[in-house]
């Protein structure tokens, strides 16, 4: 190393030669569901998007909870809603989870479910451009769900593919 | 010590599982269901309103999700309240909660702990992953083997045998067979458990607490909500903490400096100067027989190297001078993860009030209780609990 260069700080910091040494490790996990996202997921399978409901609040609880965390009490009753929404905030990705670009830009939005006071998902949106967003069209714009074909449903949030725009006479 | 600083009880318990599968709950759901519970113990208290302060205690290795803080506040009642989750064991964090409230700044703090650890399908890989990646982890055997090497020391130095191991098993097991909450209880006699094959010399499956699924809820108060709030309040005299070096093959594997260090802080904070004399129940950790006999050491239970011989004597027993562990420790109840401490907690919080059901003993007055964090760690916790105000 440059013997010129003064480090600063304590003086165990050298950088005579270091080197980085790469470690993984298998960590699985199995997560138990529990009572609300059970249903939830059976729901979906089954092409349904189903919440519960506080009766205190009044809200309705998408994904659903057993408890309402505003109000600290157990929710009450499982509601089924309209796979129908407005969309809250939306944006537009261009790299993956690992920072590779995207060939066609990713546009993922907050979608509050119609009729629950709130509450919503998390999903991809398709049948917009990314200009859309960049130019805020998107934002208060009411999405659908399309779902996977039934076969493929698992029981996943993925059985929902993504959300699209209600386009003009369209009635749900 | 400072009167200024209010005095701290615990002034509510709740749990949900204690159960080795709880596949019928999230571990949302069951600290939900534990907060209830430890909410109406504590006088019917709204979250919401009534609780100033939360602190959760997790690992998130444990957990499987980073940053597990973020994932705690709702099923408290803790959301858009002060939450911040300690890494470490629920004694750990019962003693961030007993600090806040002797700032004087918080009234009212919960403390939650879980184990899930039915979840975790590679639970020996992650706990080899607390190991250090450039010279602790080449080892390709089952990170019990740090234990072994422990407990060969301790015996080597100490002159305990394996028979004082498979007596605290016996102990244990037996204990918990009149505990509702435990999962383990049986009735096996020494000679049945030294039979049982090794894990690692000289530790076999009987000398390893099993894991089991828990949550657990603790609400602190200060002195005059306690006395607003509660008929049974059970007062924390003291609370310490220490953690050795990292450096493993550094560590005195003799002794348990962490926990004994721990115990000197809660002790000093407690004002007791004999523990053997000024403590009626110990719940002292025993992820593994042999800690049960080195904690108890080091928390000045029994003198140093000979707490086998008091073992011996029957001294630990449920109706012996001094029960450790009568409602049966990890290896009776099975352990909690980070939820351990509060496991142990629970237990003798319960003994204070008189609410020990199938293992209460009797005339308990001020109790200890001791934690460790498990395998690769030197990390241990204690806290002393009174049933009398002082
Ligand atoms: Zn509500």
């Amino acid at each position: 190393m440059d013997e010129k260069v003064r480090l600063k700080g304590t003086p165990i910091k050298r950088f005579d030669e270091t080197i980085t040494v790469e470690r993984s490790s298998t960590a699985k996990y199995a997560w138990t569901a529990g009572q609300a996202i059970s249903r939830f997921l059976v729901e979906l399978k089954k092409g349904k998007l189903i919440g519960r409901r506080c009766n205190k609040c009044r809200r309705i609880l998408i994904p659903p909870r057993m408890y309402c965390e505003s109000c600290f009490r157990a929710t009450d009753e499982w509601i089924y809603v309209e796979p129908i929404g407005t969309v809250n905030t939306a944006v537009v990705s261009y790299i993956t989870t690992t920072r590779e670009k995207l060939e066609k830009p990713l546009i993922i939005a907050v979608i509050e479910i119609e009729g629950t006071g709130g509450s919503g998902l998390f999903h991809y949106l398709e049948g917009v451009n990314p200009e859309d967003v960049i130019n805020r069209k998107v934002f208060g714009m009411r999405v659908k769900a399309v779902w996977k074909p039934e076969a493929e449903r698992e029981g996943s949030i993925n059985d929902i593919k993504y959300f699209v725009p209600i386009t003009g006479g369209e009635e749900k | 010590m400072v009167s200024l600083l209010s005095d701290v009880a615990i002034i509510g318990v709740g749990w949900y599982g204690f159960s080795p599968v709880t596949l019928e709950a999230s571990f949302r759901e069951m600290a939900f269901e534990a907060a209830v519970s430890a909410y109406e113990d504590a006088g019917d208290l709204d979250p919401r309103k009534d609780i100033d302060a939360f602190v959760t205690c997790e690992e998130d290795y444990w957990a499987g999700i980073s940053i597990t803080d973020e994932f705690m506040p709702d099923q408290l009642g803790g959301v858009l309240k002060p939450v911040y989750t300690v890494a470490g064991d629920g004694l750990q964090g019962i003693a961030s909660a007993y600090m806040k409230i002797k700032t004087g700044l918080f009234d009212t703090v919960v403390v939650e702990a879980h184990s899930k650890a039915s979840d975790i399908l590679t639970f020996h890989e992650i706990m080899n992953f607390g190991f250090d990646p450039l010279y602790t982890s080449h080892i390709d055997a089952h990170p019990y083997y740090l234990a072994g090497l422990e407990a060969n020391y301790y015996m080597l130095t100490s002159g305990v045998g394996r028979e004082h191991l498979a007596m605290i098993v016996e102990k244990n097991k037996r204990n918990a067979i009149t505990n509702p909450l435990a999962s383990y209880g049986s009735k096996l006699s020494v000679d049945e458990i030294l039979e049982a094959k090794y894990v690692v010399y000289p530790l076999s499956v009987m000398d390893i607490a099993p894991l089991i699924d828990v949550a657990i809820v603790f609400v602190l108060a200060t002195k005059d909500k306690a006395k607003k709030l509660s008929d049974n309040p059970i007062w924390i005299e003291g609370v310490g903490w220490a953690t050795e070096t990292n450096y493993i093959e550094t560590r005195n594997f003799g002794e348990a400096l962490y926990a004994r260090i721990a115990a000197d802080m809660a002790y000093r904070l407690a004002g007791i100067e004999d523990p053997k004399k000024q403590i009626d129940l110990a719940e002292i950790d025993d992820k593994f027989s042999y800690k049960e006999l080195m904690h108890v050491e080091a928390l000045k239970l029994s003198n140093r190297y000979s707490s086998h011989l008091d073992l011996e004597r029957g001294e630990f027993n449920r109706n012996g001078p001094l029960p450790v562990n009568p409602g049966g420790g990890f290896i009776g109840i099975g352990h909690g993860l980070e939820a351990g401490g509060l496991i142990k907690l629970l237990e003798a919080t319960l003994q204070l009030r008189g609410e020990a059901v199938g293992r209460q003993v009797k005339g308990v007055k001020r109790c200890v209780v001791q934690s460790w964090r498990d395998i690769p760690t030197a990390t241990g916790a204690v806290v002393v609990l009174s049933n009398e105000e002082v």
